[in-house]
C-alpha cells in the first residue's frame, strides 16, 4: 500500500477563486429574485392605495348601499360589507379552529401508524385542492337540504370558508404540533401528569405562537374569497347585523359588484366632478371599488398585526 | 421515605423485538443504585419499565412483574399515570419546560394536576424543592425568569427539582450527567448523595467512575449482540463488582477489555 498523496486532494487556487464567482453570482441571482418579487407587491399596493384613497374616508366607512343611485349623491358606502366581512370570517374561524386543532392533535397525538391516520391524511389533503366555489355551491346545497331551498344567509358563507381553512389549519397545527420535543411530553409524564393534560398543558401551550400564525395565515386566504360568498351569501346593500339571517356582503363580493356595473349613469345636464351637491360622478363605481380593496388590505394588515402581537406574547422566551 | 422494587423475570418487547430478557433484581430503598452495561444492552429500556415509562413508545409491552412494596405496577387495575406520580424520572437532556418560569416548572407536577396551591404552600415547596437540588442560592432571585435560560447544569437539577417537587418514593434518573460539563456533574452527583436520605435512587450511567463514585448497589447489563436481546449478568455491591466481580464478561468491561 502507497501512501496517498493527499496535495493531489486539496482544493487548488484556481478552485477557490472559482468558488467565489459562483458565490457573488449566487448573491446577485438572489437579490435579483428578491426585487422580480418585490415588484408586483409593491406595485399592487401602490395602485390601491392612489385610486383607493380618493374615497377613502369615514363617510365610505359608516354607510351602506342604501338608496344609491348612479353616480347622485348619496355616494354609498362600506358599512355593510364590512360587517358581513368580519362576521362571516369570525363565524369560519368559530368552526374551523377548534375542529381543525383538534384533527391535528388525533393526527399527531393519538393516531401514530393507525389506517384512520392515512385516511383523514389523505382527505385533508383532498379538502385543501378543492376549489373555493365547491366549496361555496356544497354549503348552498347542504343549507339548502337542511333548512329548505333557498337559504342564503351569512352562515352559510362562513361553512363555505371554513371548508377552505380546515384543511390550512390542519397543516399548519399538524407541523407546530410535531416540532414540540418528546422531551417535553416525557418531562410531564414522568410528573405523573396524563396524557391529555399533557398535551392541553404543555404540547398545545408550547406550540401556540406557531398555530396563531398558522390560523392568521388561513384567515388571510379565506378573507379575500368572493365566488363562494356570491353564492352562499349573497349581497344585499343594507347593512345586516345577523350572520343567521338575510343576505350579506362582504367586501370582496362588494368590490365585484361595484366594479362589474362599470360607470355609473348621470341624468342628462347634471353637472359632472367630484363629490358636491347636485354633482354626478361617472366613475364612483371604480373609485368604491379601489376604496373597498383598500379597507381589505388594511384588514388583512391588522390581523396581521394581532397575531404577531399575540405569538409574540406566547413566544417561548430565554430572558 | 423511598420505596423498594422487586423485578421478577421481566422481559420487555418493541413490537416483535425481544430487548430485554429476563431480569431479576431487588432495588434496595434508600440506595443508589446504578445501570452499566455498553449501548443497546437493554439498561435504559429496564429503566423505564420501573415507571412504564417505556410504553409511551408504540408497541413496547412486557412480561414478569416490577412490585414497588409488594404492589405491582403492572396488574391489570393499576394506572400508569398513578404509577409515575410515585416513581418520578430525570432524562438525558435536561428538558425544563420552555414555556415557564423557573418556579412554575418547579410547581408544575402540582398544577399540571390541577391541584390548586396557596402561594404560601407553594413558596415553601418552591424553595424545599430548589434547595433539595443544590439549586436555591443560584436561583432565588429570579424564580420568574424563563427554566431555558439557565445553564446546562442548572437546568439538570431544576429538573430534578421538578421531579422531586411531587415527592416520588422512586427517582430514576437516565443518564442525567451525559449532556453536562464536569463540574456541573459533579454538583449533580453530590445531589444524588443527598436524595437517597429520601429516595429510592436508580441511575443509568455509561461513565464507569461514576458508577463506582455514587451507587451503593451496581447491576451489569450486557447483550450478545445488536438484535439480540439485553440481559442482566450479575448486580451486586459496587465495590464487590468494581474488585471482585463474579462473571468474566463484567471483568471484562470495567476493566476495558471486551470480548
Amino acid at each position: 500500500m502507497r501512501t496517498p498523496d493527499f496535495d493531489k486532494f486539496k482544493p487548488t487556487r484556481s478552485s477557490l477563486a472559482a468558488r467565489k464567482r459562483t458565490d457573488m453570482l449566487m448573491r446577485v441571482l438572489i437579490y435579483a429574485a428578491f426585487l422580480v418579487a418585490v415588484i408586483p407587491l409593491v406595485s399592487v399596493l401602490y395602485t390601491t392605495i392612489v385610486h383607493g384613497i380618493t374615497r377613502f374616508d369615514w363617510y365610505f366607512l359608516t354607510h351602506n348601499m342604501r338608496g344609491v343611485v348612479g353616480g347622485l349623491y348619496p355616494y354609498g358606502g362600506i358599512l355593510h360589507a364590512a360587517v358581513g366581512t368580519l362576521e362571516i370570517t369570525l363565524g369560519a374561524m368559530v368552526i374551523s379552529v377548534p375542529l381543525g386543532i383538534m384533527t391535528a392533535v388525533y393526527l399527531v397525538e393519538y393516531s401514530a401508524k393507525k389506517r384512520l391516520h392515512k385516511t383523514i391524511s389523505f382527505f385533508i389533503d383532498v379538502m385543501s385542492g378543492i376549489p373555493s366555489i365547491v366549496a361555496g355551491l356544497f354549503a348552498y346545497s347542504m343549507f339548502s337540504l337542511i333548512f329548505g331551498p333557498g337559504t342564503v344567509n351569512g352562515f352559510v358563507g362562513s361553512a363555505a370558508l371554513s371548508i377552505l381553512m380546515i384543511p390550512t389549519i390542519v397543516r399548519s397545527t399538524e407541523e407546530m404540533l410535531s416540532i414540540v420535543p418528546v422531551d417535553l411530553r416525557e418531562a410531564a409524564y414522568a410528573l405523573g401528569v396524563p396524557k391529555s393534560r399533557t398535551i392541553v398543558r404543555i404540547v398545545l401551550r408550547t406550540a401556540l405562537p406557531g398555530i396563531v400564525s398558522g390560523v392568521i395565515l388561513a384567515i388571510a386566504r379565506v378573507i379575500g374569497e368572493t365566488a363562494p360568498l356570491l353564492i352562499a351569501a349573497g349581497s344585499i346593500s343594507s347593512t345586516n347585523f345577523n350572520l343567521f339571517s338575510g343576505r350579506m356582503t362582504t367586501l370582496p363580493v362588494y368590490v365585484y359588484n361595484e366594479f362589474q356595473q362599470g360607470m355609473a349613469s348621470c341624468p342628462a345636464g347634471s353637472a359632472l366632478g367630484t363629490d358636491a351637491w347636485g354633482v354626478c360622478v361617472p366613475g364612483i363605481r371604480m373609485e368604491r371599488a379601489w376604496a373597498a380593496a383598500l379597507v381589505l388590505i388594511l384588514l388583512v394588515l391588522v390581523l396581521n398585526g394581532i397575531g404577531r402581537l399575540v405569538a409574540k406574547v406566547f413566544a417561548v422566551k430565554t430572558k | 421515605m423511598g420505596q423498594r422494587i422487586d423485578v421478577n423475570h421481566l422481559n420487555v418487547y418493541y413490537g416483535d423485538f425481544h430487548a430485554v430478557d429476563d431480569v431479576n433484581m431487588v432495588i434496595e430503598p434508600n440506595k443508589v443504585t446504578a445501570f452499566i452495561g455498553p449501548s443497546g444492552c437493554g439498561k435504559s429500556t429496564v429503566l423505564r419499565t420501573l415507571n412504564r415509562m417505556h410504553e409511551t413508545t408504540p408497541g413496547a409491552h412486557v412480561k414478569g412483574e416490577v412490585l414497588l412494596e409488594g404492589k405491582d405496577l403492572y396488574a391489570p387495575d393499576t394506572d400508569p399515570v398513578a404509577v409515575r406520580r410515585d416513581v418520578g424520572m430525570v432524562f438525558q437532556r435536561p428538558n425544563p419546560f420552555p414555556t415557564m418560569s423557573i418556579r412554575d416548572n418547579v410547581l408544575a407536577g402540582v398544577r399540571l394536576n390541577n391541584k390548586r396551591i396557596a402561594k404560601s404552600d407553594a413558596d415553601d415547596l418552591v424553595e424545599w424543592a430548589l434547595r433539595g437540588a443544590a439549586l436555591w442560592n443560584d436561583v432565588k432571585d429570579r424564580l420568574d425568569k424563563p427554566g431555558i435560560g439557565l445553564s446546562g447544569g442548572q437546568q439538570q437539577r431544576l429538573c430534578i427539582a421538578r421531579a422531586v417537587a411531587v415527592h416520588p418514593q422512586v427517582l430514576l434518573m437516565d443518564e442525567p450527567c451525559s449532556a453536562l460539563d464536569p463540574i456541573s456533574t459533579l454538583a449533580v452527583e453530590d445531589l444524588i448523595g443527598e436524595l437517597k436520605d429520601e429516595f429510592t435512587i436508580v441511575i443509568v450511567t455509561h461513565n464507569m467512575q461514576q458508577a463506582a463514585r455514587v451507587s451503593d448497589t451496581t447491576a451489569f447489563f450486557n447483550t450478545q449482540g445488536s438484535g439480540k436481546p439485553g440481559h442482566l449478568v450479575e448486580m451486586a455491591d459496587t465495590t464487590t463488582i468494581f474488585s471482585n466481580p463474579q462473571s468474566e464478561e463484567t471483568e471484562n468491561y470495567i476493566s476495558g477489555r471486551f470480548g
